[in-house]
């Protein structure tokens, strides 16, 4: 188990990188705290499987170092970084059983045999693979074999961090919830450092302690599920994060009021004047339906019903916004304007979010 | 959708069944009909039952075939297969040398039965063959056409030489449709490159091997073409495998009779052995999975 840390790491795939634009992966300094659960989360092709292959050794960064605790491993073959890996698909040695898969890495290791039976033991109990230990691997279904890859990952007690590469792309939905549950509990009895690269949010959010967002090559913002949520730091991350995301909205802001189309509202902050692109962000679980009297006209196009909640889709100065109902709200034919709940609108310069000062 | 029933469609598969009839079905009834008939000439023919088929399954020189012929086919896949996995192993996995490697390889294939036969009878002479002529020079006592040890092993060389790349091309496919993740795998459980080949390469790689050893079983078990150039079944019988013998029999020496029942039983063998072979296996492979 070890602290990873990320210092000033870039990566092209072209030899002669120019611009910003060149980069699959931009300028990343961080420092990744041991034992804690990290997923990596964005679109396809925002950098996320660069940086985990940077990780894993099959990368060389062309710029900045990466190191586990203080040892620099930024040149270090994937054999020598003792890290674990668990693949999109299952990748097991199908001619085993499942204890020689589980005993494969010690063996190579030339650990001693008793050790070996312990630890295999140990880890069998802790991935409820007991009672297949003597089956052959190849039979198994996609979610247990799995588990057997991330089994042999866990075999090593050194082992620096795990990293989980979309682990659940194969596995039947019904199966994915329970492997999630199990990854969270073997995280918290085990404490490896790990890594959970993925583009579904659900999975970062339930799985991972801090959520590492990326877009474009740049890692947007790092923070728990909460952050993510109450905090968006750029609107990239409120739109990707959340269902539906947030809703954006161009403004003007001034002291403690923001315009929006001529509406002035009172924002919960004080804000020095801003300049450029400026935009509120609320998310649609903190925007009401409310009458004629109260809040701003928009054009209602649906209402969806899912179950726990209702998803109103509207129209408002040409852009769709969304906004949440609980199921216990009736909505009225006059409920045809918006409020806000003014303490979680936040305020975006130029896409990036702007702390004010909180007015008393 | 409601399927229309047509009977008359049938009648669209009648040129196949013509000419499937004609250039096998009539020919092996033929063939059946000799193996139970004798005739002192004239075009008469007598019923003899299953004399023939006793008469050649008791002949030492139907064994002494067979034996060779076996031996022959052990000999080379012995050779062909470890070697075809071997070079697959060391070739280029990608580039123009993966495309360079490919082509030189599948030049063999391409060359027909007869050619090689040749080149090899020529490459071999002492007078005018590279081969031969190097070997004699270093002071080799090299001669194929008297020597039946020399005579053997250029049959197996050449062998090795025609059909090694069909195993290599097969296991190359093999090889290239294990995606990185396993070799990534066995780098982080720090697998020997033995182990690499052992539980990752080698299990991947049994469906085509199955395919290649039938091939190869088959094709070897039958060979005619090249060993009738190159030895023309001697020196003495010491090359005379089950065809060279075979057409020996029915073509030179016009015994028709035993040598109908010959090729049925060379024909049941061949058929009996390539099952054999193939559900050997295939529960090996289902075994495993």
């Amino acid at each position: 188990m070890a602290k990873i840390t990320l210092s000033n790491l870039a990566h092209s795939y072209m030899s002669n990188p120019r611009s910003e634009k060149d980069y699959a992966l931009r300028r990343v300094d961080h420092e990744w705290v041991d034992g804690e659960a990290y997923a990596l989360l964005g679109p396809s092709g925002c950098g996320k499987s660069t940086l985990l292959n940077i990780i894993s050794g099959i990368l060389t960064p062309s710029e900045g170092r990466i190191l586990f605790d203080e040892e620099d491993v930024t040149f270090a073959e994937t054999a020598d970084r003792n890290i674990a890996q668990v693949f999109q698909f299952p990748v097991v040695y199908d001619t085993m059983t499942v204890r020689q898969n589980l005993e494969f890495p010690l063996k190579n290791r030339g650990a001693d045999s008793k050790y070996i039976q312990q630890r295999v033991a140990s880890i069998a109990r802790s991935i409820k693979v007991e009672d297949i230990l003597d089956n052959k691997a190849q039979g198994l279904t996609a979610d247990a074999k799995q588990k057997i890859s991330l089994g042999r990952g866990m075999v090593r007690e050194d082992v620096n961090a795990i990293l989980f590469d979309e682990p659940l792309t194969v596995i039947d939905p019904h199966m994915k919830w329970e492997l999630r549950t199990q990854l969270k509990a073997l995280h918290k009895e085990l404490k490896h450092t790990m890594i959970f690269v993925t583009h579904d949010q659900t999975e970062a959010l339930t799985f991972a302690d801090k959520v590492v967002v990326m877009n474009a090559g740049s890692v947007v913002q790092i923070g728990t599920p909460e952050e993510l949520f109450d905090k968006p730091a750029h609107t990239f991350v409120g739109y990707f994060i959340g269902s539906p995301g947030m809703n954006v909205f161009d403004a003007e802001v001034a002291g403690n009021i923001a315009t929006l189309q001529g509406h002035k509202m009172q924002l919960s902050s004080m804000y020095k004047k801003l300049s450029g692109k400026v935009e509120l962000g609320i998310r649609p679980e903190f925007i009401t339906l409310c009458e004629e009297d109260q809040g701003i006209k928009i054009d209602i196009v649906r209402v969806e019903d899912v179950a726990h909640h209702k998803i109103v889709r509207a129209i408002y100065n040409e852009k769709n916004i969304n906004i949440i109902v609980p199921e216990d709200v009736k909505i009225t034919p006059n409920m045809t304007h918006m409020c806000f709940n003014m303490d979680r609108v936040n305020v975006y310069l130029n896409d990036w979010l702007v702390e004010g000062e909180k007015t008393s | 959708m409601k399927k229309t029933v047509n009977q008359k469609a049938w009648f669209l598969v009648l040129p196949v069944l013509l000419l499937v009839g004609f250039s096998a079905v009539i020919p092996l009834m033929t063939v059946v009909n000799y193996s139970v008939q004798d005739t002192f000439g004239n075009n008469v023919f007598f019923e003899v039952g299953l004399e023939w088929f006793e008469e050649v399954l008791h002949s030492e020189r139907l064994h002494d075939a067979l034996g060779r012929q076996l031996l022959f086919t052990g000999i080379i896949m012995a050779i062909e297969i470890p070697l075809g996995i071997y070079i697959a192993l060391h070739m280029p996995k990608g580039g123009i040398w993966s495309s360079i490697c490919l082509v030189l390889i599948s030049l063999p294939l391409l060359i027909p039965w007869n050619v090689v036969g040749t080149i090899w009878q020529i490459f071999g002479r002492t007078d005018i063959g590279l081969l031969g002529y190097t070997l004699a020079a270093m002071g080799v006592d090299y001669n194929y056409t008297q020597d039946t040890f020399a005579a053997w092993v250029t049959l197996v060389v050449m062998d090795v030489w025609h059909w090694t790349s069909l195993v290599v091309l097969l296991c190359y496919a093999g090889l290239q449709s294990i995606p990185s993740a396993y070799y990534q795998a066995a780098k982080i459980d720090q697998a020997s490159k033995w182990n690499v080949f052992r539980y990752i390469q080698l299990p991947k790689m049994m469906g085509v091997l199955l395919i290649a050893s039938l091939l190869r079983f088959m094709d070897s078990f039958m060979i005619y073409t090249e060993p009738m150039v190159v030895t023309g079944g001697g020196p003495g019988n010491a090359t005379t495998f089950l065809s060279i013998d075979l057409v020996k029999m029915a073509i030179g020496q016009f015994d028709l009779g035993p040598a109908a029942a010959f090729s049925l039983i060379y024909f049941l063998v061949i058929l009996l052995m390539s099952w054999a072979f193939f559900t050997i296996m295939t529960n090996i492979d289902n075994k495993e999975a």
